[in-house]
């Protein structure tokens, strides 16, 4: 077996889901060399706001570009850092708005701070970046856990209560350890929240499990059968990977309404996730809107960037389907094949019954036990199929999604700046037909008036630009970001169904071992 | 098809559902065959000695309808009323695999030329599978005949061997195929009606017990075979699901360009090996397991058949004997009486004795048959097994480095 790469202890960094990575990861070296650079060790929640309105230090492309030959993705990022700048100090902001104002982070001087940091455009001279990706190398010290699935009430009001789990040395946590019992609309509340703040900044939020009202009515109802304990198995894992890929995000990770869902034994109840509530309605018909609207913005695309990422995505989008929708049959097929093998264990044993040669009797009840063992492995090869290979696929393929979505935000972005340009235009325009129309009496009001408006026009189209580069900034980020996470994630999971393969190959060598002196002994 | 050749014969499967004692005074195969739109041509090729062929190796073509001839007429034929005809080959039936090539061929776009043509490969492999099983099934009836000291004498089935011309035998019509029918409804209420005659004892332990177990074991071995059908079909979808999965590999290898690149086509490779593999394990079961099981669910049967007619003539012997002494009892048409039953009691006692003999031999043909098929099945399942432990450790070793 490959050895463990240990990564340098940050604190009191531990290796978490780290393990699998092989020697072609040169993050951490670059890592190493980064630390080694600062006088402190940080943990990574003890950054401050990673603040992702700093634009003083635009983004090379090409650290996060995914360049053919260089495996390295961060040989680039390897940069002095000193991290003990004068700049780290909260921040308080102003409330949430979705506006395009970026949140940051508070810090962890005052954990249970519900503000959020407003944006402050220049305030740390050191490329961001940097710190991101170096952050991005620790390990993020916590471990979320979803288990214990409970089912509370009953008939129809009845829910599944999922024990959440955190383990975690991060002293933003007031406990190392410490769990809640959460029902899934809390997580759908969770990620509403986090995607309202988030994702129109540029931030990949990571979606959500799916709803099912078929699922969980038989739940409700109350059929103990194999099917919906399945189903209660199926969301429980997925429930886990997205909080494990929430709290991998850093920026994500910061945020109060994370903690809160975390740590808090009591949290208010998400209404508004309910399908058919009026706020469920009024997310289809926005869904709707921005649909179409996305198809009449024609945005000029100054960075090329932009575009064959957003080809890549797309590309990616389909195969992965494709592979899902193969996979989801061979899952189908593999349970089918084991319901056979059972089947005609069933029936050699009978055969081995009525076999009146005694020797050949005896093999052909050996041959029925192999043979119901088989089964057994069959289905957890399929278990296997299931959980590590289908549920990752469709897990990326929303994730995508998400990341589309996030492109989408920065095309709105570029609309509202291109608007904003366009009215000010406008404005400037009337202005100048004021000038030259000659009418002394309104002239002195309406020429203040519309010198109001051409101020405050040429403020928005200042903000919209820095927004709109700040989305950027962002997107590239988080794309970098993403495919570093996906490259580890598809990798874990590929080894992880490799053994679960050997695994079964291996346990027939067994058994067929085991079968065959019997069969030899037949006299 | 290197499945048969690993089932270690010479290129012919199904040869190892019967272990036949070579007796070189006879020897008869099928050397050669062609399929054509509906039918099957069998070249029947033959090697002897013996006396009465005019010619040491002569070859004859025949079409299965012919063989269905052949054993009817052995069947029929009260000389052999105490063996075991051995059982009728099958028909070949291409319909599925036709149907699925002709579907393949009405196109799918949403598959690749790729895809395409390994899935072509695969139904072609599958199509040839079976015609070979099919002349193999029909050799294995021919040789059976051969090898049987008593059978291998019987007129027709010279002249099957060695009569140049067409034997003029058509398919049966559908009155025959009726008349079929109802003779076995009939067969079969016949028996129900004589093992309950009351006065018909079996007085024999041996066939009181070998009609008990053949009941239940024909049953049971036709449930098995079905079921070990079913898990072969199972085991063969499961490697084609393999071809689009190696395919969406491969195509997510391509655009990657990232340190995912190599893994996804790895992993494509393997893919596509594991679905040989698997396709090999499901053509094995099918071979050792499926095969063997029907060919014995059809010799059970025939075993049934001499049981019955062996109860059939124990049936004659007592009405005989009433008949008899009825006679006795009225002194009329005594001599006639006496001959008849007379008559019965011998067919009824060479009956048994054929009888015994032919079915301690099938008991011994049987079991030495399963073990057999039971040993090449469980030697290719680890040889397989072991391949693909092989191959995904190998994979781990490259990924993990």
């Amino acid at each position: 077996m490959a050895a463990e790469r240990e990564p340098p202890p940050l604190g009191d960094g531990k290796p978490t889901d780290f393990e699998d990575l092989e020697d072609g990861e040169d993050l951490f070296t670059s890592t190493v060399s980064t630390l080694e650079s600062s006088p402190s060790s940080p943990e990574p929640a003890s950054l401050p706001a990673e603040d992702i309105s700093a634009n003083s230090n635009g983004p090379k492309p090409t650290e996060v570009g995914l360049d053919d030959d260089r495996e390295d993705l961060f040989a680039e990022a390897t940069e002095e850092v000193s991290l003990d700048s004068p700049e780290r100090e909260p921040i308080l902001s102003s409330e949430p708005s979705p506006a395009v104002t970026p949140v940051t982070p508070t810090t962890l001087i005052a954990p249970r701070i519900e503000s959020k940091s407003m944006s402050a455009p220049v305030i740390f001279d050191r490329s961001r970046e940097e710190i991101e990706e170096e952050a991005n190398g620790d390990i993020f010290d916590i471990e979320i856990g979803v288990s214990d699935p409970e089912k509370v009430g009953d008939g129809m009001n009845a829910y599944m209560a999922y024990r959440v789990t955190t383990k975690t040395s991060l002293s933003m946590f007031s406990k190392s350890e410490f769990s809640v019992k959460r029902r899934f609309s809390d997580f759908l509340g969770l990620h509403s929240k986090l995607a309202s703040k988030y994702l129109h900044v540029g931030y990949i939020v990571p979606p959500a499990p799916e709803k099912s009202i078929v699922g969980m009515t038989k739940v409700k109802v109350g059929k103990e059968d194999s099917s919906s304990t399945e189903f209660v198995e199926k969301r429980r894992a997925a429930l886990e990977r997205y909080l494990q890929r929430t709290v991998k995000h850093p920026t994500l990770l910061q945020d109060p309404d994370l903690r809160q869902f975390l740590e808090s034994s009591e949290l208010p109840r998400a209404v508004n996730t309910q399908a058919l509530s009026g706020a469920g309605i009024l997310r289809m018909v926005n869904k709707a809107a921005d649909a179409v609207n996305k198809m009449t913005i024609k945005m000029n695309e100054s960075d090329a960037w932009f575009e064959e990422k957003q080809q890549q995505f797309e590309n990616l989008d389909q195969q992965l389907r494709k592979l899902h929708a193969s996979v989801e049959a061979l899952v189908c097929h593999r349970k089918e094949l084991s319901a056979n093998t059972a089947a005609f264990a069933k029936s050699a044993a009978m055969l081995g019954n009525s076999e009146d040669h005694t020797a050949l009797s005896r093999a052909l009840s050996q041959l029925a036990e192999v043979e119901e063992k088989i089964d057994q492995l069959h289905q957890e090869q399929a278990f296997a199929d299931f959980y590590m290979f289908s549920e990752l696929l469709s897990d990326y393929i929303r994730l995508i999604a998400a990341v589309k979505g996030v492109f989408d935000h920065r095309m709105k972005c570029w609309q509202k700046w291109e608007d904003a340009q366009i009215t000010l235009l406008k404005k400037r325009e009337a202005e100048a037909k004021m000038m030259v129309a000659n009418k002394p009496d309104k002239i002195q009001q309406a020429k203040n008036e519309i010198r109001e408006e051409i101020e405050e026009w040429e403020a928005k189209v200042q903000q919209g630009e820095r927004d709109f580069e700040q989305i950027s900034k962002t997107i590239r980020k988080e794309v970098g970001r993403f495919e570093k996470e996906r490259v580890k994630d598809f990798k874990t999971v590929i080894i992880k169904y490799l053994e679960s393969l050997v695994q079964t190959q291996q346990q027939l060598i067994k058994y067929w071992e085991a079968f065959l002196p019997e069969a030899k002994a037949i006299a | 098809m290197e499945t048969h050749a690993e089932a270690g014969k010479e290129g012919k499967p199904s040869c190892a559902s019967v272990d036949l004692q070579g007796d070189s005074s006879l020897q008869v195969e099928i050397s050669d065959a062609v399929s054509e739109r509906d039918k099957v041509k069998f070249t029947v090729q033959t090697k002897s000695c013996l006396p009465h062929f005019a010619q040491t190796e002569f070859s004859v073509v025949r079409q299965h309808e012919e063989f269905i001839w052949l054993h009817d007429a052995y069947v029929e034929n009260e000389e052999y009323a105490g063996l075991i005809i051995p059982p009728a080959p099958p028909r070949p039936d291409f319909e599925a695999s036709r149907e699925k090539l002709q579907k393949l061929g009405e196109g799918d776009s949403s598959v690749t030329r790729e895809e395409f043509a390994k899935m072509k490969q695969e139904l072609e492999a599958e199509y040839l599978a079976i015609f070979k099983k099919t002349v193999a099934m029909h050799e294995v009836f021919l040789q059976r005949l051969a090898a049987h000291p008593t059978l291998r004498r019987d007129h027709n089935f010279f002249v099957f061997l060695e009569y140049g011309q067409d034997l003029s035998v058509r398919g049966k019509n559908r009155k025959e195929l009726l008349g079929g029918f109802l003779r076995n409804i009939v067969k079969s209420a016949d028996e129900a009606l004589i093992t309950g005659m009351s006065g018909l004892k079996e007085v024999d332990d041996f066939f009181e017990h070998e009609r008990t177990f053949l009941l239940e074991y024909h049953t049971r071995i036709r449930d098995a075979c079905l079921r070990a059908d079913r898990v072969m079909r199972a085991h063969k979808c499961l490697a084609d699901d393999y071809i689009p999965i190696s395919a969406a590999l491969s195509s997510l290898g391509t655009q990657e360009v990232n340190q995912l690149r190599t893994s996804f086509l790895k992993l494509a490779e393997l893919f596509e090996r594991l679905r040989k593999l698997e396709g090999r394990v499901a053509s094995d079961e099918d071979l050792k397991l499926s095969d063997m099981l029907r060919y014995y669910m059809r010799d059970s049967q025939a075993a049934k058949d001499l049981l019955y007619r062996r109860l059939r003539a124990l049936a004659d012997y007592e009405n005989a004997n009433k008949a008899l002494d009825k006679a006795r009892t009225r002194n009329r048409e005594v001599r006639p009486a006496e001959s008849h039953q007379q008559l019965c009691c011998q067919r009824f006692e060479r009956l048994s004795d054929s009888a015994k003999q032919e079915l301690m031999d099938f008991k011994s043909r049987r079991v030495s048959s399963f073990r057999k098929n039971l040993i090449e099945l469980a030697e290719l399942e680890l040889k397989h097994a072991k391949a693909e432990e092989h191959r995904l450790l190998a994979l781990l070793h490259l990924l993990w480095r």
